[in-house]
């Protein structure tokens, strides 16, 4: 472990010697011991990466290339490199948005880890990296080797369709798949961790170098915080508000959280991640409808509980998803349920999957089970996301949530959300919910003195809240422009007295509303974008910084269509230029989506 | 809003331009800005919100419910079938389902959103009304006595109202370019204000006439008043009477209600000319530092009615003569069928608080639609909030009774007397100024009353019963046999022994009252009314004469009881 090569040094010649000189002569133990210390140091230093690579071999090393939109990929790409480093491996993580794509075919050892969005799409970050690798421009990758992890949710027909594209158009351009691609479902914990071992297990042989003994169990001691995923943070509810004005069709809730006794700590832009129960009515339907005791007791993980709490707190019954319709179609034989999964074309079935719950399909195509085979098939309760709307700076010890009440009627009865009603509904002030913080690092402010333009119809206005507050508290100088729909101005103007005052004191330059139901013409964000084209153009120029957050279904993409004609017509270039120009903003982090 | 320097919103308006367009064109808030707020009432627009979700709304982080009353002006409160038409398609195009019909004759409409604001006033425009001088310091809607029993008289009178009306109005060119899209004035050099100025009056102007020996139009409550003078069927000429007002404020006696006096008497074609002077002595003289000291009624108190007279004089050279003799015997209303002199038949509908609207099998808005498309008529606001159905062809009687019954409104003269005898003002929830409940509330407190009076053998014993949500008076509560004006939520101060003609005023009687101590208080009164009063005595009369109120000689004087 001495006269390390120079080059693979993050130390100059003198640091180099002098380390050196430190450590000549010392034990085995007591170098492990230094090692530790020096983590400890780094960690207290704040520092990013836990371990110092240790260089074996250098030159070859696992590069894990992520794209990820609401931060699952990315963690578990930052624990694969963690675990490879921890065996002596070099190993990077990088976001696909950071990685230049044509330097693919500079590279030898790539794991792929990525999630599926929109209806079949990748994630914002691997957008740009999708379209080269599946255009014909896409190099020939002879000496590549590759695995890919795919995260999805099987609700989706197009379930880890990116994830397959992946695999499938590397091996085209004949690059070597060495592992089979692992697809991962909500519940990705145990899948991702299997493949990343496996993965690790894999590097000597690909690496071609035995693992390095003399770091194998170092970990950084890292202040990793106690709250988060694994140990969700009981939260008092302070603030149920309905924003929405009575004569609204819409549910909205202001929700207020207490983050007191807490170590979570949050940055505009980021979500939080709410653990839901299933409304209780949803819950005593499905005992109904399948003539089962509530109080039978299911196995769920490794837990015994009874089939009522299974229900409520542990498996996803408002949500359906095809795997459950593939094992209540095999479990009841149902021919006709056998054939809208098999036959329907996509959108028949995404449609099917989107409107019907678990009580629905078993009504409809009922057949006896036992309650632990029926567990069985359901998915475990995953959390659901909100966007933080509220500055920590402005708001101490508080968290605010913007949420849509989730009701529609269907079938001949009412649907329910599991989160969005547990918010609206069923908890008020001084009851408690469990929640941690997601980060989203790729939805930033930018220097307080950068222009930001805000698009936030509905609900999507809630990261918004948080970054006026944050500016306001910062008394940043920046511009800032919100557009803002919604149905009708006099009920759904989410926040409206608090953007008039932030308009009054020069918190917020400009805002521009959409109010759909106002007027005959439906009128909505993209529209009035357009009408101020000009100026928005000019803002772009000034270097504003464009966000965008809100429904990935339909607004996300007629936003981004409009954007890009702003761009044609008032830069007076061709769309596809424009296109360009866009994508150019979305790597220099001046275009940041947060869409659902 | 009191905070508001009027004066000077005014003067800087530009002919009461102000910001409106601006204002209009504001997408991020159903509200105009505040100095707008003032210049509107002029063009017949009050900004209000919903006060019913006020604190709601502040809750969901939403601003107020605003949204517009909107005033037609409607001299004598004449309309054709047609015109009535327009006002029932904008009340349920673009108000909330109703028409109000106000104590001045006009028609409201409540609940207009901003951007259907330029809308509906062009289609009050279109239906050939206006809203111009609605409200605001000026003339407002020229009252005149809507039954024709004499009907050669009150045609005359009526296009007197009308002329007045129409020599009052405001010129500036404000309107038309902000609601109907005139062309846009480039300096108000260029535009002429002859008679208020470039900033109009200190305070509103009332103006109304009156034909003897009703007196429905509460001519004393008016700032001018002309008293028709008829002999042989002729008129004559007019007594004028100058400073009457109702508004006052809780709890400062230098406000107060005040009967007005006879200046003098005047011919027919000195009308304009009397009139122009008395309101150019009022913009001259009139307070413009105190708001709540700003009515004639205060200018003639402070400088005396000698005075103010030889100022009339002076500007108009008209001499006033010595008052004729007139007197007046009630200012309700006489339902029912009536025939004048020509033998068409006219039918007063009592219309309960003025609120015209469908209500369960009561289908007030679709049965007056339905008259009006279907008979030959016209309609007349009275100034007691109710209509009559005018002109109806002796041949047409019948079928507009069954148009009546087919809506269910045929019995709204089976009222009891007092409730035919009662008005309430709007209130709550729009009134921005309402204290306590007044539309919304009068009527069950007119149940309860009438099992007094039932009680007191006095069923059928007509009584005027006025109900106001604040001091200001708008349903001219002081004159009233028996006031009710609004102090808080639930609570009234109870004013009695007003002259049943209107011509004295109420005095105090109980403060802060709720509606046991309301009933409390009437209870040994009426029951001593019922078996003590006199072959044909008033309510108010019995109660002076026996001293169980004193008698308010002078408005100035009501606070000292
Ligand atoms: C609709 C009406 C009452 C009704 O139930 O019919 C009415 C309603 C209002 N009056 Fe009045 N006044 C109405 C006749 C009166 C009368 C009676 C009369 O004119 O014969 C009076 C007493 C006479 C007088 O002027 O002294 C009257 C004295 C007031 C006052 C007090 C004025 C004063 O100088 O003391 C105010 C408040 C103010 O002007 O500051 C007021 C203000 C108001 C406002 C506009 C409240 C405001 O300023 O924000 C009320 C609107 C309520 C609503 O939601 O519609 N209203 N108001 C009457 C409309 C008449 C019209 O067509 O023009
Ligand atoms: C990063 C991120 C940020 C988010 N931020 C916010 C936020 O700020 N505010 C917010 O309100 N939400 C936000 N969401 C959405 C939120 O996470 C939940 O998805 C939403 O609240 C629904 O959850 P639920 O448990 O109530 O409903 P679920 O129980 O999950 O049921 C929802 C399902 O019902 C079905 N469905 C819903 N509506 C209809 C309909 N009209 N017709 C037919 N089927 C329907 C769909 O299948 C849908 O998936 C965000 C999501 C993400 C990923
Ligand atoms: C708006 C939205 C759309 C999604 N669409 C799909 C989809 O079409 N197919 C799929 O398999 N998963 C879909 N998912 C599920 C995500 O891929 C899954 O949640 C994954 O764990 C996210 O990983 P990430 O945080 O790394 O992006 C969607 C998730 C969201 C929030
Ligand atoms: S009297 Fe008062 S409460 Fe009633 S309408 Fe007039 S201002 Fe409003």
């Amino acid at each position: 472990m001495t006269n390390l090569a120079a080059s693979a040094l993050p130390l100059d010649d003198d640091q180099n010697q002098r380390l050196q000189r430190a450590v000549e002569g010392l034990s085995p133990e007591q170098l492990l011991w230094v090692s530790g210390f020096a983590a400890g140091l780094a960690a207290a230093a704040g520092a990013q990466h836990a371990a110092v690579a240790p260089v074996a071999a250098v030159g070859r090393r696992l590069t894990v290339l992520y794209g990820s939109q609401t931060g699952n990929g990315e963690g578990i790409a930052e624990q694969l490199v963690a675990l490879a480093k921890q065996q002596g491996f070099a190993a990077r993580a990088l976001n696909l948005a950071d990685f230049k794509p044509s330097a693919l075919k500079r590279e030898s050892l790539v794991s792929f880890i990525v999630s599926t969005h929109g209806e079949g799409d990748p994630p914002d970050d691997a957008e740009l990296f999708h379209e080269y690798l599946m255009s014909d421009r896409a190099a020939a990758l002879p000496d590549l080797e590759y695995s890919v992890l795919a995260l999805g949710d099987s609700s989706y027909v197009n379930f880890c369709q990116t994830g397959r594209e992946f695999d499938v158009r590397l091996a085209e351009l004949g690059a070597m798949r060495f592992a089979e691609r692992v697809e991962c479902d909500l519940d990705y914990d145990a899948a991702a961790s299997a493949w990343s071992s496996q993965v690790v297990e894999r590097l000597p042989e690909l690496l071609d170098a035995p693992p390095s003994p003399a770091v194998t169990h170092l970990r950084a001691v890292a202040d990793a915080p106690v709250h988060g995923r694994d140990n969700p943070f009981a939260a008092e509810v302070l603030v149920n508000q309905r924003i929405t004005g009575a004569g609204s069709d819409r549910d909205v809730r202001h929700i207020e959280l207490s983050l007191e006794g807490s170590d979570l700590e949050y940055e505009p832009g980021d979500a939080l991640a709410i653990i839901a129960n299933n409304p209780p009515s949803l819950v005593d339907e499905v005992l109904d409808a399948l003539s089962l005791d509530s109080e039978a007791i299911v196995v769920v993980g490794e837990e015994p509980v009874s089939l009522r709490a299974a229900l409520s707190k542990k498996t996803e019954i408002t949500a359906l998803n095809l795997d459950f319709l593939r094992r209540w179609a095999g479990h009841g034989n149902s021919d006709a349920l056998h054939t809208t999964i098999d036959d329907a074309d996509p959108a028949v079935l995404t449609e099917f999957v989107t409107a019907h719950q678990v009580v629905d399909v078993v009504r409809r195509y009922p057949a006896d089970i036992d309650a632990q085979a029926f567990v069985d098939m359901l998915r475990p309760l995953s959390p659901r996301s909100y966007s933080i709307a509220s500055s920590a700076a402005a708001n101490p010890g508080e968290v605010h949530l913007t949420v849509a009440a989730v009701r529609y009627e269907a079938f001949g009865r009412p649907h329910w959300g599991a989160a969005s009603t547990m918010l609206a509904d069923r908890l008020d002030a001084g009851d408690r919910v469990e929640v941690f913080v997601e980060r989203n690092p790729r939805f930033r402010l930018p220097s307080p003195d950068t222009p930001i333009v805000m698009i936030g119809p509905g609900t999507g206005v809630a990261p918004f809240r948080a970054f006026i507050e944050e500016r306001a508290e910062q008394g940043a100088g920046g511009e800032s422009w919100l557009f803002f729909g919604d149905r009708t101005m006099h009920n759904d103007f989410l926040y409206q007295l608090e953007w008039q005052r932030h308009l009054n004191r020069g918190n917020l330059t400009r805002l521009d509303v959409a109010f759909s139901r106002d007027q005959r013409k439906k009128i909505y964000v993209q529209d009035r974008m357009r009408e101020n084209g000009a100026e928005l153009y000019r803002w772009i120029q000034r270097g504003a910084v464009i966000y965008v957050c809100g429904d990935a279904k339909r607004m996300a993409g007629d936003v981004e269509r409009t954007l890009i004609d702003i761009i044609a017509e008032h830069g007076g270039v061709d769309c596809e230029v424009a296109e360009q120009q866009l994508k150019a903003l979305r790597r220099a982090k001046r275009y940041q989506r947060d869409v659902y | 809003m009191s905070k508001l320097d009027v004066e000077k919103i005014k003067a800087d308006s530009a002919h009461l331009r102000g910001t409106l367009l601006e204002s209009l064109a504001d997408p991020l808030t159903g509200a105009i800005s505040e100095a707008d707020t003032q210049l509107s009432k002029f063009h017949g627009i009050y900004q209000q919100d919903d006060r019913d979700v006020r604190s709601e709304r502040a809750r969901q982080k939403l601003e107020p419910a605003y949204s517009f009353m909107i005033r037609a002006r409607i001299p004598g409160g004449l309309l054709t079938t047609s015109q009535w038409l327009g006002m029932d398609r904008i009340a349920r195009e673009f108000a909330n389902d109703t028409i109000r019909l106000t104590t001045r004759q006009a028609v409201q409409f409540h609940g207009v959103v901003k951007r259907d604001l330029k809308r509906t006033i062009a289609d009050i425009n279109q239906a050939a009304l206006d809203t111009l001088a609605a409200c605001g310091d000026v003339n407002r809607n020229v009252m005149a006595p809507p039954l024709p029993s004499l009907s050669r008289v009150h045609r005359q009178v009526q296009s007197h109202a009308e002329q007045l009306s129409a020599h009052l109005t405001p010129a500036t060119g404000a309107y038309h370019e902000i609601w109907l899209d005139g062309k846009k004035l480039l300096s108000i050099a260029d535009e002429d204000e002859p008679i208020y100025g470039d900033t109009y009056l200190p305070r509103k102007f009332k103006a109304a006439f009156v034909v003897p020996p009703q007196n429905d139009v509460d001519v004393y409550a008016q700032d001018l008043g002309f008293v028709t003078i008829v002999d042989n069927g002729d008129i004559t000429g007019f007594n004028v009477t100058v400073g009457g007002g109702m508004g006052m404020t809780h709890g400062d006696t230098a406000t107060y209600p005040r009967l007005a006096d006879v200046l003098g008497f005047c011919e027919p074609g000195d009308v304009l000319a009397v009139a122009e002077a008395i309101v150019k002595t009022q913009r001259d003289y009139g307070d413009r530092a105190n708001r709540k000291h700003a009515r004639l009624k205060y200018t003639i108190d402070d400088r005396g009615i000698d005075w103010f007279r030889g100022e009339v004089e002076r500007r108009s050279g008209v001499t006033l003569g010595k008052p004729r003799h007139f007197a007046f015997v009630a200012n309700g209303d006489a339902y029912g069928w009536h025939k004048d002199d020509t033998g068409a038949f006219h039918y007063t509908l009592f219309v309960e608080n003025g609120r015209v609207r469908d209500d369960g099998e009561r289908r007030l808005l679709s049965s007056l639609r339905a008259i009006a498309e279907r008979h030959r008529c016209e309609y007349r606001l009275t100034p007691n909030q109710n209509l009559i159905v005018s002109k109806v062809a002796a041949r047409d009687k019948a079928r507009v009774d069954a148009t009546m019954a087919e809506f269910g409104i045929e019995n709204s003269v089976r009222a009891s007397p007092l409730r035919l005898h009662s008005m309430a003002c709007v209130g709550f929830p729009t009134c921005g100024l309402a204290m306590a409940e007044s539309e919304r509330y009068l009527p069950s407190l007119v149940d309860k009353i009438d099992a007094v009076f039932a009680d007191a053998g006095l069923a059928d014993a007509p009584v005027t019963l006025r109900m106001t949500g604040c001091a200001n008076g708008c349903a001219r509560p002081y004159i009233a046999e028996i006031g009710l004006v609004g102090k808080g939520p639930g609570r009234y101060s109870l004013f009695l022994g007003a002259g049943f003609a209107g011509q004295r005023l109420g005095a105090p009687y109980r403060d802060n009252a709720d509606e046991a101590e309301i009933l409390d208080a009437l209870e040994p009164l009426l029951r001593g009314y019922g078996s003590e009063r006199g072959e044909g005595e008033r309510f108010g009369d019995f109660l002076v004469r026996k001293g169980l109120v004193h008698e308010v000689s002078e408005g100035r004087l009501i606070h000292e009881s």
